[in-house]
C-alpha cells in the first residue's frame, strides 16, 4: 500500500509542480491570484513529496522487499538507525531528498515573500517550480527507463526474503548526516539564483533580492561546510588511508560551490552597501548553482571515478542538459542586462573593505577554477589526446596551498578595514599591533619548532596568527566601546556585542574558525609522522617518536551484522613511557555478490581505526591483515560446504531450506577462521600517522559554524524596533534641521 | 491553488507590497549607519570621513523615509 501511495504521490507532484510553473508564469502578467495560486501550488509539492518521503521510509522500516531500492540498501539485519537513512544511499532516494528539500526550501522563501517583492516572486517561483518538474520527472523517467534507477518506488516481483542491506562503508553516523547536508547545501543555493534570474528578467536588479535570500544563502552555505566536514571526519575515521582529504571528484564537487558561495556571500555585502558588483554577484550565484548541479551530476552520472559516486547511471545525461541550460540561459539573461546591471558607485580607495572583499573573491574564484580544472583533468586530457590523464593530491596540493596562504592572510585583513576608505595613519594603527602577534608567533615557531624546515607552513601560521589576532582585537576594541557606554563587565559586553551585530561578529567567528581550520591542515599535513610496518605479534616498530608493539590479535563475529572482525592490540610508548593502547580492526562482510565464506573477502571491508586523540596531535593507525595464510582454510571450506550441500540437500528441497542449511555452515566455517586467526596469527599490515594538531581542524569547522548561525539568527523584533525608533527619531530632528 | 480556475476574483488584504520592501531597506540603512557607528568608535574612519559618510547614509534613509511615508499615506486613502 505505502509504495504504491508513494508513487501515486509522487506522479501528482510531478503535476503539481508543472501546474505551479505554468501558473507563474501566468502571474508574470500582474495576476496576483495566479502568482497565490503558484505559492499554493509550492505547499501542495512540498506536501506530497513528504508523503513520498514517508512512505518510502515506512517501507524500509517494514523490510518491504518489493521494493526493489529497500531490497538493494536495507536488509531485515540493518539497525533501524540506518534504516531511516538508507534512503539517501540510491540514485532514486537522493534524487527524492534532493526534490524534497526544494519543495520545502521553495514553500519557505514563498511564504517569507508572499507579502512582498510582486515583480520578481512570481519569476523566482517559475524557475523554483521548473527545477522541482526535472527532479520529479527525472524519477519517474525511471519507470519508462528501468536502467536509470531513479524511480524509488520500483518494485520487484517476486519479492526477495532478504535484502542485500546498507554498503559496510555507509554504517557510520557521520555518513548518516553527511549526504542530507550536502543535498540541502546543493538544493537551497536554488533559492537565490531563481531571485537573480527573476531580478535579471525584471531588470530590478538593486539589492532587494538579496535582502530577501541572504538566509537561504547562510543555510545553503552552512549545510555544504557542514556536510564537508562531516565526509572529511568519515573519511579520517572510517576509509583506512590516514586522511581526510584525498582530492576525489566528488569531494572536490562539494567545495567548489562552498568557495564560490563564500565569494558570493562576501560580494552580496558590497552590493548591500555600496550599490557595486551587480554583475559579479548575479555571476556569482549562477556559477554556484552550476556547480551545485555539478556536484549532483558527478555522483550520479559515473563519469569521473569516485569511491563517493553512485556508479554509472542514465541520469547523468538529463543532469548535464539542465547544467546546460542553466549556464547558457543565465549566461544570456546576464549579457541582455549588462546596462541595467552597472554599478552606481566605484570603489574608492584599496584600503577599504569593498576593495579587500573583492580581492577575496578573485582568491576564492580562483581556488574553484584551479580545482575545476584538476577535477576535470581527466576528461578534458582525454577530449585533447585520446588518453585518460589525471592529477592527484600533488597538484591540487601546489596550486591551491599558494593561494589558501593569501586567502587566510585576508581573513584578518578585511575586519580591520571599514568600508569607502581608511587614512594611512589609521591604517597604520590597526595593523601593527596583529602584525606584531604575527611575527612574534612566526619567532617562537621557529625557534621552538622545526616549522623553519617547512616555509609553506610557517608562512601559513603566520597568517593565520594575524587573523586571529586581528579578529580578537576587533572584539576587544567593540567590547572596550561598549563597556564605556554600558559600564559593564567585559564577559557581558562581549555578549551585548554579538548580539547588537549577530552579522558582523557571527562572521568573524566564522573568519577565526577557518584560520584554525587552516593552521590544523598546514600542521596536519606538513608535519605528519607516517609509516607502514609490517608486524606479527610481539613484534615492536619505531615509527617517528613511538614504539609500536604489536601485543596480540583479536577477532570477532557479529551474526546480525553478517560481519568477521580481524584486530590487532597494540600498545604505544614514547620515551619509553606507556603512551597508549589502540585497537585498530579490520571488517569483512557477507557479500551479496559472492557465495560462500569467499564472499567474506570480496566484497566490501571496512576499517575501524585505532586513535589516541589529543589537542597536540592525534595517533592513528588502521591495518590489514595478510590473508594469505587463510586461503587454503577459505578454500577448502568453500568445497566442503558445496559438497555437503549437494549431499544432503535433495532435488526438490525447498530453496530456503538449502539457504539456511548453508548459511549455517558457513557460519560454522567463518567461526573455524575466527580461531584460526586468534590461534596462528598472520603478519599484519599497519599504517601508523602522527597528525599534529588535526583535530582542531573539526573544532575550527565548529567554531565557523557556530558563528554562521549566530550571522543567520534574527536580531529579537524588540530590539530591532526599539533601534529603528532611536534611529527614525534621529533623522526627523536631522529632517527638521533640512 | 485553483482559486484562478474558479475564476474568483483577486484576493485584495490591503498589504502594500512596496510597503514592505521600503521597511527593508530601511532596516538595512540603520544597520549601515550602526555598521558607520561602529567603525568610527572603533577609529577606524576618522572624525571627517565618519561625518561625511553618516551624512550620506543619513540623507539616503530620510529618502526611504520619505518614501514609507507616502506609501502609507496612499494605503490610508485608498
Amino acid at each position: 500500500m505505502f509504495p504504491a501511495l508513494g508513487a501515486a504521490c509522487l506522479g501528482a507532484a510531478f503535476l503539481t509542480a508543472a501546474y505551479a510553473g505554468g501558473a507563474a508564469l501566468a502571474g508574470t502578467r500582474d495576476d496576483r491570484r495566479f502568482t497565490d495560486s503558484a505559492r499554493r501550488a509550492m505547499y501542495a509539492l512540498a506536501a506530497l513529496l513528504t508523503v513520498c518521503v514517508v512512505c518510502l521510509e515506512i517501507s524500509f522500516l517494514n523490510d518491504d522487499f518489493s521494493v526493489e531500492l529497500v531490497a538493494d540498501h536495507s536488509s531485515t539485519t540493518t539497525p533501524t538507525g540506518y534504516k531511516l537513512t538508507a534512503m539517501w544511499s540510491s540514485q532514486a532516494g537522493s534524487l527524492l531528498l534532493w526534490a524534497w528539500v526544494l519543495s520545502l526550501a521553495g514553500s519557505g522563501v514563498l511564504l517569507a515573500t508572499r507579502n512582498r517583492l510582486r515583480e520578481l516572486v512570481p519569476w523566482a517561483t517559475a524557475v523554483l517550480a521548473g527545477l522541482a518538474v526535472f527532479f520529479t520527472g527525472l524519477m519517474l523517467f525511471g519507470i519508462l527507463s528501468p536502467g536509470a534507477d531513479s524511480f524509488p518506488f520500483a518494485r520487484l516481483d517476486p519479492a526477495p526474503v532478504e535484502g542485500v542491506g546498507l554498503t559496510p562503508l555507509l554504517r557510520h553516523p557521520a555518513m548518516a548526516i553527511h549526504p542530507p547536508m550536502l543535498y540541502s547545501g546543493y538544493v537551497l543555493f536554488a533559492i537565490p539564483f531563481a531571485f537573480a534570474i527573476a531580478a535579471l528578467v525584471t531588470r530590478r536588479i538593486d539589492a532587494a533580492w538579496i535582502r530577501s535570500t541572504r538566509r537561504f544563502a547562510l543555510v545553503a552555505w552552512l549545510f555544504l561546510g557542514t556536510g564537508i566536514l562531516l565526509g572529511s571526519f568519515w573519511s579520517y575515521n572510517e576509509l583506512g588511508w590516514g586522511g581526510y582529504w584525498g582530492w576525489d571528484a566528488v569531494e572536490n564537487a562539494s567545495l567548489m560551490p562552498w568557495l564560490v558561495g563564500t565569494a558570493f556571500l562576501h560580494s552580496v555585502m558590497v552590493q548591500e552597501k555600496r550599490g557595486m558588483l551587480r554583475t559579479w554577484n548575479v555571476s556569482l550565484i549562477v556559477a554556484t548553482f552550476a556547480l551545485c548541479l555539478l556536484g549532483t551530476f558527478l555522483v550520479r552520472s559515473g563519469i569521473l571515478e569516485s569511491i563517493h559516486a553512485f556508479g554509472v547511471s542514465k541520469v547523468g545525461g538529463p543532469l548535464l542538459g539542465l547544467i546546460a541550460v542553466v549556464v547558457v540561459g543565465s549566461a544570456a539573461l546576464i549579457v541582455s542586462r549588462l546596462d541595467a546591471l552597472r554599478g552606481e558607485r566605484r570603489i574608492e580607495s584599496l584600503a577599504s573593505r569593498e576593495a579587500v572583499f573583492l580581492i577575496n573573491n578573485l582568491l576564492l574564484v580562483a581556488l574553484a577554477a584551479v580545482i575545476f580544472w584538476g577535477t576535470f583533468f581527466p576528461l578534458i586530457s582525454e577530449a585533447l589526446t585520446g588518453s585518460e590523464r589525471s592529477v592527484g593530491p600533488p597538484f591540487f596540493n601546489s596550486v591551491t596551498t599558494p593561494l589558501a596562504l593569501v586567502l587566510v592572510l585576508f581573513t584578518g585583513i578585511g575586519p580591520l578595514l571599514a568600508w569607502r576608505r581608511v587614512s594611512a595613519g589609521r591604517a597604520w594603527r590597526l595593523f601593527w599591533p596583529p602584525a606584531a602577534v604575527a611575527l612574534a608567533a612566526a619567532a617562537v615557531l621557529a625557534l621552538v619548532s622545526d616549522a623553519l624546515s617547512e616555509p609553506l607552513a610557517l608562512v601559513l601560521f603566520t597568517f593565520a596568527a594575524f587573523a586571529l589576532a586581528a579578529l580578537a582585537g576587533e572584539l576587544l576594541r567593540a567590547a572596550s566601546a561598549q563597556r564605556a557606554l554600558a559600564g559593564s563587565g567585559y564577559a557581558a559586553a562581549v555578549g551585548r556585542v554579538f548580539a547588537r551585530n549577530r552579522r558582523r561578529y557571527g562572521g568573524y567567528t566564522v573568519h577565526a574558525g577557518l584560520a584554525i581550520l587552516f593552521i590544523a591542515v598546514a600542521a596536519s599535513s606538513s608535519f605528519q609522522t607516517s609509516s607502514d610496518v609490517r608486524l606479527r605479534p610481539g613484534e615492536t616498530a619505531s615509527v617517528g617518536d613511538f614504539d609500536v608493539t604489536y601485543a596480540e590479535p583479536s577477532a570477532s563475529i557479529d551474526t546480525a551484522e553478517q560481519r568477521l572482525t580481524f584486530g590487532a592490540t597494540l600498545d604505544v610508548s614514547r620515551d619509553g613511557e606507556e603512551f597508549a593502547v589502540l585497537r585498530p580492526s579490520r571488517n569483512f562482510y557477507s557479500s551479496a555478490t559472492s557465495e560462500g565464506v569467499r564472499g567474506f573477502f570480496e566484497g566490501e571491508a571496512t576499517s575501524e581505526v585505532g586513535r589516541r586523540g589529543g589537542p597536540g596531535g592525534d595517533l592513528w593507525t588502521a591495518m590489514r591483515p595478510d590473508l594469505a595464510p587463510l586461503d587454503d582454510q577459505i578454500r577448502g571450506a568453500d568445497e566442503r560446504i558445496a559438497r555437503l550441500v549437494d549431499r544432503v540437500a535433495p532435488a526438490g528441497a525447498a530453496p530456503m531450506e538449502v539457504a539456511r542449511f548453508r548459511a549455517n555452515l558457513e557460519g560454522a566455517a567463518v567461526q573455524g577462521l575466527r580461531e584460526r586467526y586468534l590461534a596462528e596469527p598472520p603478519p599484519v599490515d599497519f599504517r601508523v600517522n602522527y597528525n599534529p594538531l588535526v583535530i582542531w581542524l573539526w573544532v575550527g569547522g565548529a567554531i565557523a559554524i557556530g558563528g554562521g548561525l549566530v550571522a543567520i539568527w534574527p536580531a529579537p523584533a524588540a530590539r530591532r524596533r526599539r533601534v529603528a525608533d532611536v534611529h527614525a527619531a534621529k533623522l526627523a530632528r536631522e529632517l527638521g534641521r533640512a | 491553488m485553483t482559486a484562478p480556475l474558479r475564476g474568483a476574483p483577486p484576493r485584495d488584504d490591503g498589504e502594500d507590497p512596496r510597503l514592505g520592501e521600503l521597511e527593508a531597506r530601511k532596516e538595512a540603512k540603520y544597520r549601515e549607519i550602526r555598521d558607520a557607528e561602529l567603525d568610527h568608535a572603533q577609529g577606524k574612519l576618522s572624525d571627517a570621513d565618519w561625518r561625511a559618510a553618516d551624512a550620506e547614509l543619513r540623507a539616503e534613509a530620510i529618502e526611504i523615509l520619505a518614501e514609507i511615508d507616502g506609501a502609507e499615506r496612499a494605503r490610508s486613502r485608498s
